[in-house]
C-alpha cells in the first residue's frame, strides 16, 4: 500500500459507512479505521424495514455484521455518537467535546426524511431508521385506518404490508402517478392496478394540505380520517457537515468521477453524496445499497492503492410490493424514451443508447439488462429493436 | 440449531449453528464469517452469497428457486451444477450437519 492514509475516519455507519470499512481492509488497508455513527447499536440494513420486518418484527436478521466481525478486523466501530463539525485545516472531526484526527474523511451520512411544511405533521409517524419501523409495527398491532404521504418505493411498500395485514390504506401522492421519479408510466401503472386490487385506495395529484390527529386533508377538500399517517415525501440528503465545512453541495456533497469532493482528503458516498453520471457526466444522486456498497469499494480503491479507475458500476435496484417484484438496472433520466416489451418489461432509451430497464417479476430480463449496461459498447437501439427488444436474444 | 460446515476456498473449515428458518447467507453473516457477502440482504439481487453445495447434500437443498438461475449467471466464480445462492437455502432439521464449499471470490 502506498501508505497515503494512516487513520481513515468515516462518518455514518450504515450500508456504505461499514461497506467503506469493509473494503478498506479487503483492499490491504491495514492503517486504523473508525466508523462512527449517531445511530444505537450496529450497522444495519434498512431495505427490509419497509418488507419484510414489518411483517415479522425480526430486528436481529437486519444487522450487516456481528460485534465479533470489527474486532476481528480491527475497525473502531463508535455508535451514538454524532460529528458535529469538520476542522479542515487541521484534518480534524469534533464529536461533543473530543476531536478525532484523520488522514482520510468519508462522508456517509446518508439522507432524512423530507419534511415539508404541512401543518400539523407532527401526528405523521418516519420510516426511515429501526427505531422509526420498531414503532410503526407496534402501532399496527390493532386494526387501524393509515393514510400514507407520498407513492414513492417506501411508501408504497408499507401500504402493501398494511393491507395484506388487514389495515385500511389511503396514499395521497402530489405526482400524477405512483413512483413518477424513478420509473416509466407503464410500470407505475401495472403497480398502481395491483395496489387498487388489493384495496388499498389511491389519490394523485393530491398534494397533502394539512394534517391532524384525525387525518388528512387533500386541496381538493376532502378529509381522509386516519388514525395512522406515515410520511413518506422523499428525503434531504444529509449535507450539513459538509457545507459547514465549505465544501460544495448540491443536493448532496458533491463529487467527482472518484467519490472525491473538492477536498482531497474527503470523499463522500451513498445516499448523501451527487456524482457524475458516467454515461452523461450529470450529476446525479442515487438511494440505493447499490451505490452505498459500490461508491465504498471505490473509495476504498483509492485510498489504499493512491488510485482508481473512475465510478463506472451499473445501477441497480429492487422494490417488493406485495407478489410484485420490481427491478430496475441502469439509470433513466425522466425525459427518456420508454419501449414496452411484450414481455412486459420496459426499456429505456436515450436516442440510441439503452438507459435502463424496468422489469416486474423477471430476474432473467433484469440480469440480462445489467450485463448489456455494463458492456464498454453495448448494442444500440437498432439491434435490440431488430430483437423485438427482447434482451435475452441479445 | 441447525449445524453448518463452510468450507472456504483455501480449506479452512467453519462449523456454525444455525436456527431453523434462517437462510445459509444469514447464518454466515451473523457469524462474521468471510467468503459470504450477501450484500443484498437475501433479496435475490446480488450474487454475493454463491455457495457450492456439498455433492452430499445437494439432494436435500432441494432444487433453484425460480430466478436463481439467472442471479448465478452473474456470480463472480464458476457456476457448478451445485452452485445455489445461500440466501436461498433455508435451514430445515434435515440439513442438520450441511457442508457447502465457498467461491475464491463473491465479487
Ligand atoms: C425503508 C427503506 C427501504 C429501502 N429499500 C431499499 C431497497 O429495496 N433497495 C435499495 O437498493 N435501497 C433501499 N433503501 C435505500 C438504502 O437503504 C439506502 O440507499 C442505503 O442505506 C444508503 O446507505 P448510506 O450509507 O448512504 O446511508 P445510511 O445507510 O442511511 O447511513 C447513514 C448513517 O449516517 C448517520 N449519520 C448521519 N449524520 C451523521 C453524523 N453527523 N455523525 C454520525 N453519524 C451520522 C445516520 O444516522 C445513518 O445511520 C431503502 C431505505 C429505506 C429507509
Ligand atoms: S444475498 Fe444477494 S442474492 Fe443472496
Amino acid at each position: 500500500m502506498s501508505g497515503v492514509s494512516e487513520h481513515v475516519v468515516i462518518v455514518g455507519a450504515g450500508q456504505g459507512g461499514l461497506q467503506a470499512a469493509m473494503s478498506l481492509r479487503t483492499e490491504g488497508f491495514t492503517g486504523r479505521i473508525s466508523l462512527i455513527g449517531e445511530e444505537p447499536g450496529l450497522p444495519y440494513q434498512r431495505p427490509p424495514l419497509s418488507k419484510a420486518y414489518l411483517k415479522t418484527g425480526a430486528a436481529d436478521a437486519l444487522t450487516l455484521r456481528p460485534a465479533a466481525f470489527f474486532e476481528k478486523h480491527d475497525i473502531t466501530l463508535v455508535t451514538g455518537t454524532r460529528v458535529d463539525s469538520i476542522v479542515r485545516d487541521t484534518g480534524h472531526v469534533l464529536l461533543g467535546s473530543k476531536t478525532l484526527g484523520y488522514d482520510h474523511l468519508i462522508l456517509a451520512t446518508g439522507t432524512r426524511n423530507l419534511r415539508p411544511p404541512i401543518d400539523g405533521l407532527e401526528h405523521a409517524l418516519d420510516l426511515r431508521t429501526l427505531e422509526d419501523a420498531k414503532r410503526l409495527r407496534k402501532e399496527l398491532d390493532r386494526p387501524r385506518t393509515c393514510a400514507v404521504i407520498g407513492a414513492g418505493f417506501i411508501g408504497l411498500e408499507f401500504a402493501a404490508v398494511a393491507r395484506a395485514l388487514g389495515h385500511k390504506v389511503t396514499v395521497a401522492e402530489a405526482a400524477q402517478r405512483p413512483m413518477a421519479r424513478a420509473v416509466s408510466s407503464p410500470i407505475a401503472a401495472r403497480f398502481a392496478e395491483m395496489h387498487l386490487q388489493m384495496g388499498t385506495r389511491l389519490c394523485f395529484g393530491q398534494a397533502v394540505k394539512e394534517v391532524d390527529e384525525t387525518g388528512i386533508h387533500l386541496p381538493d377538500g376532502e378529509k381522509i380520517d386516519a388514525d395512522l399517517i406515515l410520511l413518506a415525501a422523499g428525503v434531504r440528503p444529509n449535507v450539513e457537515l459538509a457545507q459547514a465545512a465549505g465544501l460544495p453541495c448540491d443536493n448532496g456533497i458533491v463529487t467527482d468521477a472518484q467519490l472525491q469532493t473538492a477536498d482531497p482528503a474527503i470523499s463522500a458516498l451513498g445516499d448523501c453524496a451527487v456524482f457524475p453520471d458516467p454515461r452523461t457526466g450529470r450529476l446525479v444522486r442515487l438511494e440505493s445499497v447499490q451505490a452505498a456498497t459500490d461508491h465504498a469499494r471505490t473509495i476504498a480503491k483509492r485510498i489504499t492503492h493512491g488510485t482508481a479507475t473512475p465510478y463506472a458500476a451499473v445501477p441497480w435496484f429492487w422494490s417488493d410490493q406485495s407478489d410484485l417484484k420490481l427491478q430496475i438496472a441502469g439509470l433513466a433520466f425522466p425525459e427518456d424514451d420508454c419501449i414496452e416489451c411484450e414481455n412486459g418489461s420496459v426499456l429505456r432509451f436515450d436516442g440510441d443508447a439503452l438507459t435502463a430497464a424496468e422489469t416486474i417479476n423477471n430476474p432473467k430480463v433484469h440480469m440480462k439488462a445489467r450485463k448489456i449496461l455494463a458492456l464498454q459498447a453495448p448494442p444500440g437501439r437498432d439491434t435490440l429493436k431488430r430483437a423485438g427488444y427482447d434482451l435475452t436474444l441479445i | 440449531m441447525v449445524k453448518v460446515t463452510y468450507i472456504a476456498h483455501d480449506g479452512t473449515e467453519t462449523t456454525l449453528d444455525g436456527a431453523e428458518g434462517d437462510s445459509v447467507m444469514a447464518t454466515a453473516i451473523s457469524a462474521g464469517l468471510d467468503g459470504i457477502v450477501g450484500e443484498c440482504g437475501g433479496s435475490m439481487m446480488c450474487a454475493t452469497c454463491h455457495c457450492y453445495v456439498d455433492d452430499a447434500w445437494s439432494d436435500r437443498t432441494g432444487p433453484r428457486k425460480d430466478g436463481e438461475d439467472d442471479m448465478l449467471d452473474c456470480a463472480a466464480d464458476d457456476v457448478k451444477d451445485t452452485s445455489r445462492l445461500s440466501c436461498q437455502i433455508k435451514l430445515t432439521a434435515e440439513l442438520d450437519g450441511l457442508v457447502v464449499h465457498l467461491p475464491s471470490s463473491q465479487l
